[in-house]
């Protein structure tokens, strides 16, 4: 069974090319893979466009899913140059994980709104509407960032939520309130914006205590750290920070 | 066991040499991952993993829900296996297929569909939610979810088996004077029976796996909707030992469902 070994191999390559979503290491010199977190999916897709105008000849491959996916791909070992996570935890784990080159930095922060369908049928108003007995509420999980956020939010508002149900990802919260599942959700105030006139969103004071702050980082295996860090500098600079703030995020 | 001897009457040829190596790169294909948890497993803190709270929950609610959409399954699913194996009408063919679709719908698209028809907004859950009848975020609605996935696996195992298995019985029980609902009861079910347990069976195995329609239609809380798939999905976000630790026991559920299946599909007419 000498072939053994050579077929585990072939079957192992395989699932990396597939698991790693067409982000093709090939070092041909103006190219680098952004794996960021999927609420900066629309932001950094524009960025990525314009960076590509201004430096012609180069090309910006994005990889986004939840910010705890990327760090456990980036770990198994997939190949990417920048790393932008939706809070700051998932960047502790890659700096631990000796993944990251230099300090990260923060870009982005984001804060919580209150959603409800378009014609708010429970008439919600203010955080403490939500513990109203026959408003059924949905959230994030305590195990995702908008769910520790969400956390500690009521806690500081000292309100006690019993959601109807605890969602993984802030886009399963927002589609049981845009189909009208739910009577309110909270959600990012970015993804309110994304949602439209979907959802009301119903901005509350409390929000501020649970700040979300977006880093992001050059990695260690950069194969162009250079053009890595030009597309940091962009997102970080003036032009980053206007097209974050059209899509709701606030400054650092 | 029968149709394996009648092959090797007819063909006295073995298998070609070459054909053993595209196989064993297949078993693999499918072997090495189930390894590769088996590998990943932190097995001091194995057992506290899999006996949290939560996990417990998660487990006991998959067992329930499987369980109540299997029966489910059976209650509608053998009648429509009957009608479709023994039956003739028009349209037979497509409803076939429909009937048949979940199979090969992602599970997500069976989720947003159960989510417009069973949803507060959906066609029957708006006049169900003026009954005061809220199906969204209950148990009640993991159960339909699942059984909307499982039920073709029951009915195309069930309705092979009545068709491999023939009518001659029933004609001749009918012949004696016995009516249909007789025929159906003391000759056609028993005749089936390995079929449709094999059938129940994997209807129960795709019900615990479920996790797409779940999802989307029913939400996730613990205790009430939040499943095991449901549950590992949400542990690997901050405890990936957890998530691992809970994938082997599934993997060790439905294998033994898989195994029971499978010695049960040997027996019986499938």
């Amino acid at each position: 069974m000498n072939r053994l070994p050579r077929l585990t191999a072939l079957l192992g390559a395989a699932l990396a090319v597939a698991g790693c979503a067409g982000s093709d290491s090939q070092d041909t010199g103006g190219e680098i893979t952004v794996f960021a977190a999927a609420s900066l999916k629309s932001t950094f897709a524009e960025l990525g466009t314009q960076f590509e105008e201004t430096n012609p000849g180069t090309r910006v491959r994005f990889n986004f899913a939840g910010s705890s996916d990327l760090v456990a791909q980036l770990t198994q070992g997939a190949p990417a140059d920048v790393f932008a996570s939706a809070d700051e935890p998932n960047m502790v784990k890659a700096v631990d994980a000796g993944l990251v080159d230099g300090e990260p930095v923060t870009f982005a922060t984001n804060t919580l709104t209150i959603v409800t369908p378009p014609d708010n049928p429970k008439d919600v108003a203010s955080f403490a509407d939500l513990a109203e007995p026959g408003t059924s509420v949905v959230v994030c999980a305590p195990q995702v960032p908008c769910g520790s956020a969400t956390e500690r939010v009521a806690e500081a508002a000292g309100v006690a939520l019993s959601p109807v149900s605890e969602e993984s990802s802030v886009t399963d919260v927002l589609g049981k309130i845009t189909s009208g599942q739910a009577d309110a959700g909270l959600v990012y105030v970015t993804d309110a914006k994304v949602a439209g006139d979907q959802v009301t969103a119903i901005p509350f004071p409390e929000s501020g205590d649970a700040v979300n702050t977006y880093p992001m980082a050059v990695l260690d295996g950069a194969a162009n750290a250079e053009l890595a860090q030009q597309f940091v500098d962009l997102v970080t600079g003036p032009t980053g920070r206007q097209v974050l703030a059209e899509a709701g995020f606030a400054a650092p | 066991m029968k149709l394996r001897r009648a092959a090797g009457g007819l063909v006295q040829v073995g298998l070609p040499a070459w054909i053993y190596l595209p196989a064993a790169a297949g078993a693999l294909f499918v072997i090495v991952p189930l390894l590769a948890i088996l590998l990943r497993i932190d097995w001091p803190n194995f057992i506290p993993l899999i006996t949290s709270e939560s996990s417990r929950a998660a487990l006991l609610l998959s067992l329930k829900t499987a369980g109540a959409s299997t029966v489910l399954c059976v209650l509608i699913g053998v009648p429509m296996a009957v009608v479709l194996a023994r039956g003739s009408f028009p349209g037979q063919s497509v409803l076939r297929a429909l009937v048949l679709l979940p199979l090969v719908l992602p599970p997500v698209v069976g989720g947003i569909a159960l989510l417009y028809t069973y949803g507060r907004m959906g066609l029957v859950g708006e006049h169900l939610e003026t009954l005061g009848i809220r199906i969204a975020f209950t148990t009640t609605a993991v159960v339909l979810a699942q059984t909307f996935v499982s039920l073709p696996f029951l009915v195309v195992s069930l309705e092979g088996a009545l068709r491999s298995a023939g009518n001659r019985y029933e004609s001749i029980a009918a012949t004696l004077g016995a009516r249909p609902t007789t025929v159906l009861r003391t000759v056609t079910v028993p005749l089936v029976l390995p079929g449709l347990m094999s059938g129940a069976v994997l209807a129960f195995a795709r019900a615990l796996g479920e996790f797409g329609a779940t999802l989307t239609f029913a939400g996730s809380l613990q205790g009430t909707t939040r499943t095991l798939p449901l549950e590992i999905y949400l542990q690997r976000e901050t405890d990936p030992d957890a998530a691992v630790a809970l994938s082997l026991l599934l993997i060790v559920v439905a294998g033994a469902i898989v195994v029971a299946s499978a010695s049960r599909r040997l027996a019986g007419p499938l």
